[in-house]
């Protein structure tokens, strides 16, 4: 893995943070640079993606549901991967990362609570103090992840400020770096924050296209026609997206339309194509309103609730490369339910917005969809959708 | 040198809070602009920032204020970084200057970014105040000085500690350090909620203190009134020289 670790993508990116924090992304930057082509951080990392993990995750050809959408559909399990979802390649990473430079306290965001799980994880295997931040909203709806987050070790604090969800704990946990910079690694959960951090994470997240990409060829004998994912601040899109990018392959993010575009009730900057601006330090695709101040998102799935968007995403679109679009909570819900009844495999929300687009266009002679985890923490949402006749409490 | 929000507790009774402080006699006034992520600011300033939003306040409003005050005192406005671009930096800061304001502080706006800032202010007669922090290293306080105008704000990392020599010892840092970056006046914030955190930041060599959290609580819990006990405490706690610059905290 060469080259330089990029500050921007186009005109996205940069570093928008307070003085005090420039020092530690420095030191952050410099530490990936050397870590990365250091064959024995690399083989660490790489026994524990391989024992620890469970990598590599299966590519599995869905056969039912690619007869229902009349084409082939290969799905790359990330909801095989240790708990649960693709959150920990990066966690790992980070955390080994952030030993390695000293730092013993680890903290953490979260939105749907897997990349807390991941982290706590993370810091368990590797004796880290850990405290992850979690939107007070986020705290009451996905109960079971903060359990687990505690019985791992970790310690969450509720956000009560604002709209309770993921971006305020993204806020909180900054301020927390800023007051504690000198003995704190931020282990941010997605491809967003000020460089390094959206390179960082697609880095430790490529190994979901390196692999696909190897078990695609091998297996099929060919490339995908389309790779298709869920997009949140898009850390399994860029990590699936990495190693096709120069293949003549077709990129797809799907973004949260949650009660649709127009509503202005969703998550999806990238599809609604707005003036671009800055969150948690990034230039990049964001809801904002005229004055700049940064709106709420609205999705059924946790995960996909945030405003903004990774830089590189917000690039990829510009230029071409790839297209996003979004589909709303209730078609997410329906794909969910499909892949439950037609393959077994209970997805997550999150992964359900890939799986809806697909629904909705058909699936192409090769399509493959990161399943970017599994749905255990989603049943009481979807199950009170059911109880409840369908419609949102 | 007091900060207050824009707007909080709401835009009419903002104006009340300002008269309090200037009541106390201040050199200079911070005044925040209320953001929807202000990831620089600690947590009483983030909730006055969410209830002034809530209560309506916006540009409009703080422009308002700037108009009815920024003769009696320099006005320095703290605005965020996407705030000025979805105005527009040219835009934003002829209309801070058109309504009175002496100066803008971007807390998230690096100087690597604030090229077109400071050219926008320069043309606009407006100071633009930078952070130093201990850790900026020598290419960095180069840098801060190019950009910054009006005065330096030293931010000092103090953590927990109670100790006061220890914080004295961190303000000498980050003041030492500032006065490396250019030949402005410093100012110290970040955490300065009493008269012996004032007296040790004046002591370490400030040109000036910034108190902001303690004033904002006090609002909240008490009204104006709060505003000019607090700000009169800690003034009664400096030295008579330097009393009448109170300073902030975050």
């Amino acid at each position: 893995m060469a080259g330089a670790i990029e500050q921007r993508f186009g005109p996205y990116g940069g570093r928008y943070v307070p003085e005090t924090l420039v020092g530690a992304l420095n030191e952050l930057e410099q530490a990936w640079l050397e870590a990365r082509e250091d064959p024995a951080f690399r083989g660490e990392l790489a026994g524990l993606l391989r024992d620890f993990a469970g990598r590599p995750t299966p590519l599995y050809h869905a056969k039912r549901l690619s007869e229902a959408l009349g084409g082939k559909v290969l799905l790359k399990r990330e909801d095989l991967n240790h708990t649960g979802s693709h959150k920990l390649n990066n966690a790992l990473g980070q955390a080994l990362l952030a030993k390695r430079m000293g730092k013993r306290r680890i903290i953490a965001e979260t939105g749907a609570g897997q990349h807390g799980v991941a982290t706590a994880t993370a810091c368990a295997l590797l004796d880290l103090e850990c405290v992850v931040y979690m939107g007070a909203t986020d705290v009451a709806r996905q109960r079971p992840n903060v359990e687990r987050m505690e019985l791992l070790g970790a310690r969450v604090e509720p956000v009560a400020v604002g709209a309770a969800t993921l971006k305020e704990a993204v806020s909180a946990a900054i301020r927390d770096w800023v007051g504690n910079v000198e003995t704190t690694h931020y282990v941010i959960g997605s491809a967003v924050g000020p460089a390094p951090y959206p390179a960082l994470v697609r880095d430790l997240q490529r190994v979901i296209g390196d692999e696909a990409r190897a078990q695609v060829l091998e297996r099929e004998g060919r490339l995908p026609k389309r790779v298709v994912a869920c997009v949140g601040g898009g850390s399994n899109a860029i990590g699936i997206f990495t190693a096709f990018l120069e293949d003549p392959v077709e990129l797809v993010g799907v973004e949260a339309g949650g009660e649709g575009l127009a509503s202005g009730r969703h998550g999806a900057p990238l599809s609604a194509n707005g003036r671009p601006g800055v969150l948690h330090g990034s230039f990049s695709a964001v809801l904002q309103d005229e004055e700049g101040q940064i709106l709420e998102a609205h999705s059924i799935s946790a995960g996909l609730d945030y405003p903004g968007s990774g830089p590189q995403h917000a690039y990829l679109r510009d230029s071409g490369r790839a297209t996003y679009t979004a589909v709303e909570d209730r078609e997410a819900v329906a794909a969910f339910r499909r892949l439950c009844r037609l393959e077994g495999i209970i997805p997550a929300l999150e992964s359900a917005h890939a799986l809806a687009w697909l629904e909705k266009v058909g699936a192409s002679e090769l399509d493959l969809v990161c399943l970017s985890g599994r749905g255990d923490k989603d049943l009481e949402v979807v199950l009170g959708l059911q109880r409840s006749g369908g419609e949102r409490p | 040198m007091p900060y207050l929000m824009a707007g909080y507790p709401t835009p009419a009774q903002s104006g009340a809070a300002i008269e309090a402080a200037l009541s106390v006699g201040v050199d200079l006034l911070e005044l925040g602009v209320p953001y929807s992520d202000p990831l620089a600011d600690g947590p009483v300033i983030h909730a006055a920032a969410s209830e002034a939003l809530r209560a309506g306040t916006r540009l409009a409003d703080v422009l308002a204020l700037l108009r009815a005050y920024g003769q009696a005192v320099p006005i320095i406005l703290m605005v965020y970084a996407n705030q000025l671009l979805a105005r527009g930096v040219e835009r934003f800061v002829g209309e801070a200057a058109q309504a009175g304001a002496a100066g803008l502080i971007v807390p998230d706006l690096p100087p690597e970014e604030a090229g077109e800032l400071k050219e926008a202010c320069a043309a606009a007669g407006l100071a633009l105040a930078m952070l130093v922090a201990p850790n900026s290293g020598e290419a960095r306080l180069a840098r801060i000085g190019a950009v910054a105008s009006g005065f330096l704000y030293a931010v000092s990392v103090l953590g927990t500690t109670g100790e006061r020599s220890l914080e004295e010892l961190r303000y000498r840092e980050a003041i030492a350090l500032a006065r490396r970056a250019a030949p402005l006046p410093v100012a110290v914030g970040f955490g300065i909620a009493s008269a012996a955190h004032a007296a040790a930041a004046l002591q370490a060599g400030a040109d000036g203190v910034i108190v902001g959290s303690r004033l904002v609580r006090a609002l909240g819990e008490e009204g104006p009134a709060g505003v000019g006990a607090a700000l009169a405490e800690i003034a009664a706690g400096l030295s008579g020289e330097v009393g009448a610059s109170v300073g902030r905290g975050r």
